[in-house]
């Protein structure tokens, strides 16, 4: 099922959680609500749930308003952040409640609903537990048995809060894995709402990046990867060196840094920055290129597949580069020479309109 | 060498200035409250756990000995016949385990509602209600007592019209009960699925409302018509049993909703909304989540609220007015046998209010074990994991 979110806005008291949020998942999609925490993304969610309600706008379900209609006509699959299981009933009770609770009229028999509770159990694969209580199981056993009672009522929608913000880091990867293969089988329609942007890019299909109760940027990982709409979409997702400077007739003059910007062609300057990712940046021993910049090295950490390093421009302020490990062996930097510094790639944003542009050198 | 001359000092000064004690931390140190007690002078360990027994059995083991003592001085014939064969002391406690259940109930339902408001909705005026909860804490029960004879009394404000036809009002009253009843009762066993909801189900506000008009006139002529309620009698509240059901209300209105709006606050709403976006309606969210989650802490406040009832002796003194017979409860009869010089009747009413409160006693003790029991079983997962990611 396909929900679109139109013109959704709301507030708690003077705090705007959302500021007139619009976006659609199309039927099948797994798409990531992307965001720092107070950023509005959970409200949002309990919006589409209909756990919360908006102030103003709407939520549709395959075309057709859903806004007044209660959480329990939803049909809405919610996985809760710290899962919300039943404490005083056994995980397969648990997973049944959503069957029990359901009208005489259409009640399932209860050999009918043991043996769908087992179904989805296994599908979770903790038949073997099924007589145990929440308290008794891990953080990764708990989240599959939420999952498994949300599944059971058949949703149309899955709504997963903050699905794997709550386990450590080993079972995180494996639940992030085996909940990819598990969308891969039942393609159903599914938002999650997550702070860790290496969990939004690794799972989701498309990715909504919000902001202060705004959408900054939605698209396919690769788009919000590579193509970033604004500053913080850059920022959020992963480090980045930034040069200050202005823009001025179709160029941009960020300290010793000059590139092409033609989105400016004004004779009026406005301040403007360049950003450039760690690994974005060459640096060599010879300024031959020319339009980059020396600094000399503070530190230098080998760690894993890539070596990190810290240049300090003069001014103070801190410069890092990623160098893979062929590149760092060919250079050998030591600590407190002078290297060249040239980005392969800048990013330039005007700092009071937003407007991108990326030449690549 | 300047630097390091600079540094001694300082090293030296960090080191003096710290306590011995800590200086060992690194030392596998024993858990804090043993050392405490290893800490203290023997005469400090004896003296205060010699003061607390005496002041504990001075003011409360020789006390409870004492009335049954006195209570069973003549013999238990006379105890029996004390407590038995005297219609007046029969009559207050049959009427204590009258007034208490019904105070009982009262107080459960606003106890429960209270709660619910309180811990589950913000709304302007909420902090007012959290503090006008714990009022009859604070008020004395004698001035408890005067508001409500100064409001149903004779010369009270009400007074006038419960005494010309007090009854007419019941009819009322009665049916707006039942209406209200109705109405929450069709909210509650709605289908949740708007398919599902045939016939009555379907039906608009304002037909329900017409329909709930109906019903209420349609109670009223009842009973007017079979003359349920005696008419040209005044109603009378103060100095019967409806005031002494009021007065122990008031007193222990705030023992169940104190007792719930921790448990409620510390459950969270989380279960309850799952709950409900797996399709439970509101009944079946209520019985199978809410009141599972809440019993004990539900239980324990009953108990407490319980033991306040049967002994409450100020409020309802006031709006008792002593009749023998007829408006006298336990407490009361007690003060009145104490007066009357009669020992042995005042100490054998008093020995089974005592029983009652250690049976109450007894009770509570068992609940907190098991409470803590079930609490062990759960915390550390749940409230473990809640308090590690909390918000």
């Amino acid at each position: 099922m396909g929900i679109e979110v139109r013109g959704m806005k709301k507030a708690f008291g003077s705090f705007t959680a959302l500021n007139d949020v619009s976006f659609t998942v199309n039927d099948g999609e797994l798409v990531a609500l992307l965001g720092p925490s107070g950023c509005g993304k959970t409200t949002l969610l309990r919006i589409i749930a209909g756990l919360e309600t908006g102030d103003a706008g709407a939520v549709l379900f395959d075309g057709a308003d859903a806004s007044q209609r209660s959480a329990r006509d939803r049909r809405v699959g919610f996985v809760f952040q710290h899962y919300a299981l039943f404490r005083h009933m056994s995980v397969f009770e648990n997973v049944a409640f959503g069957l029990r609770v359901r009208p005489r009229a259409d009640r399932l028999p209860d050999a009918e609903i043991d043996r769908k509770v087992h179904e989805l159990l296994e599908l979770v694969q903790l038949d073997y537990l099924g007589s145990r209580y929440p308290s008794q199981l891990s953080g990764g056993q708990r989240q599959r048995v939420a999952l498994a009672r949300a599944l059971a009522v058949e949703p149309r929608v899955l709504l997963l809060d903050e699905p794997f913000g709550a386990l450590d880091a080993k079972v995180r990867q494996e639940l992030r894995r085996w909940l990819r293969r598990l969308h891969g089988e039942i393609h159903l329609t599914s938002v999650f709402v997550t702070h860790d942007q290496e969990e939004a890019l690794e799972l989701a299909s498309r990715v909504v990046v919000m902001n202060k109760g705004v959408i900054e940027q939605q698209g396919t990982p690769d788009q919000v990867v590579e193509h970033p709409a604004t500053p913080f979409v850059l920022h959020f997702l992963g480090n980045v060196n930034i040069f200050h400077g202005r823009v001025q007739e179709g160029k941009a003059l960020l300290g010793p840094l000059a590139v092409e910007f033609p989105d400016h062609q004004d004779r009026e300057p406005r301040t403007a920055a360049g950003y450039a990712r760690p690994h974005e940046l060459d640096v060599s021993r010879t300024g031959q290129h020319g339009g980059g910049l020396w600094a000399s090295v503070q530190d230098i950490r080998t760690s894993g597949a890539i070596a990190k390093l810290e240049l300090s421009e003069g001014e103070g302020s801190l410069i890092q580069v990623d160098l893979g490990r062929e590149q760092f062996e060919r250079l050998r930097p030591v600590v407190g020479e002078r290297l060249y510094i040239t980005p392969r790639r800048l990013r330039v944003f005007m700092s009071d309109a937003e407007t991108a542009a990326s030449p690549i050198r | 060498m300047p630097p390091e001359a600079s540094l001694k000092p300082d090293a030296s000064f960090t080191t003096a200035s710290l306590p011995p004690a800590s200086l060992k931390e690194p030392s596998p140190a024993p858990p804090a409250r043993q050392a405490r007690i290893q800490q203290d002078p023997a005469w400090i360990r004896w003296g205060l756990t010699v003061i607390v027994l005496a002041v504990v059995g001075v003011l409360i083991v020789i006390p409870v000995v004492h009335v049954f003592a006195q209570a069973l001085a003549a013999g238990v014939g006379v105890y029996w016949n004390n407590l038995f064969n005297d219609p007046d002391t029969l009559h207050s406690i049959l009427l204590t385990l009258t007034v208490v259940p019904v105070a009982l109930v009262a107080n459960l339902l606003f106890g429960v509602a209270a709660a619910w408001a309180i811990a589950r909705f913000s709304f302007p005026g909420r902090t007012l209600l959290t503090t006008l909860v714990d009022l009859p804490f604070s008020v004395s029960p004698v001035v408890a007592g005067l508001i409500f004879v100064l409001i149903f009394g004779r010369q009270g404000y009400l007074g006038p019209f419960l005494r010309s036809d007090g009854y007419s009002i019941m009819p009322y009253l009665f049916s707006f009960l039942g209406v209200a009843l109705l109405l929450v009762a069709y909210q509650l066993f709605r289908p949740i699925n708007r398919a599902e909801r045939r016939g009555v189900w379907n039906y608009s506000w304002p037909v329900r409302l017409a329909g709930a008009a109906a019903v209420f006139a349609l109670l009223v002529l009842v009973q007017q018509y079979f003359e349920i309620w005696p008419r040209n009698e005044s109603l009378r509240i103060i100095f019967a049993t409806p005031g002494l059901i009021i007065a122990t209300a008031f007193v222990t209105f705030p023992f169940v909703a104190r007792e719930l709006i921790p448990v409620m606050e510390a459950t969270g709403a989380d279960e309850e909304l799952a709950a409900v976006s797996l399709g439970a309606n509101g009944w079946k969210m209520f019985w199978r989540i809410t009141v599972p989650n809440i019993k004990w802490g539900l239980a324990y406040g009953i108990i407490l609220c319980n033991a306040r009832a049967m002994g409450e002796f100020g409020a309802v003194y006031v709006v008792s007015g002593h009749i023998a017979g007829q408006t006298d409860t336990m407490p009361l009869r007690i003060e009145k046998l104490f007066q009357e010089y009669n020992l042995p009747g005042s100490f054998a009413v008093a020995s089974v209010l005592t029983l009652l409160a250690l049976v109450t006693l007894v009770l509570k003790a068992g609940l907190e074990r098991h409470g803590i029991k079930k609490v062990d079983g759960t915390a550390p997962g749940e409230l473990g994991a809640r308090e590690r990611h909390g918000h």
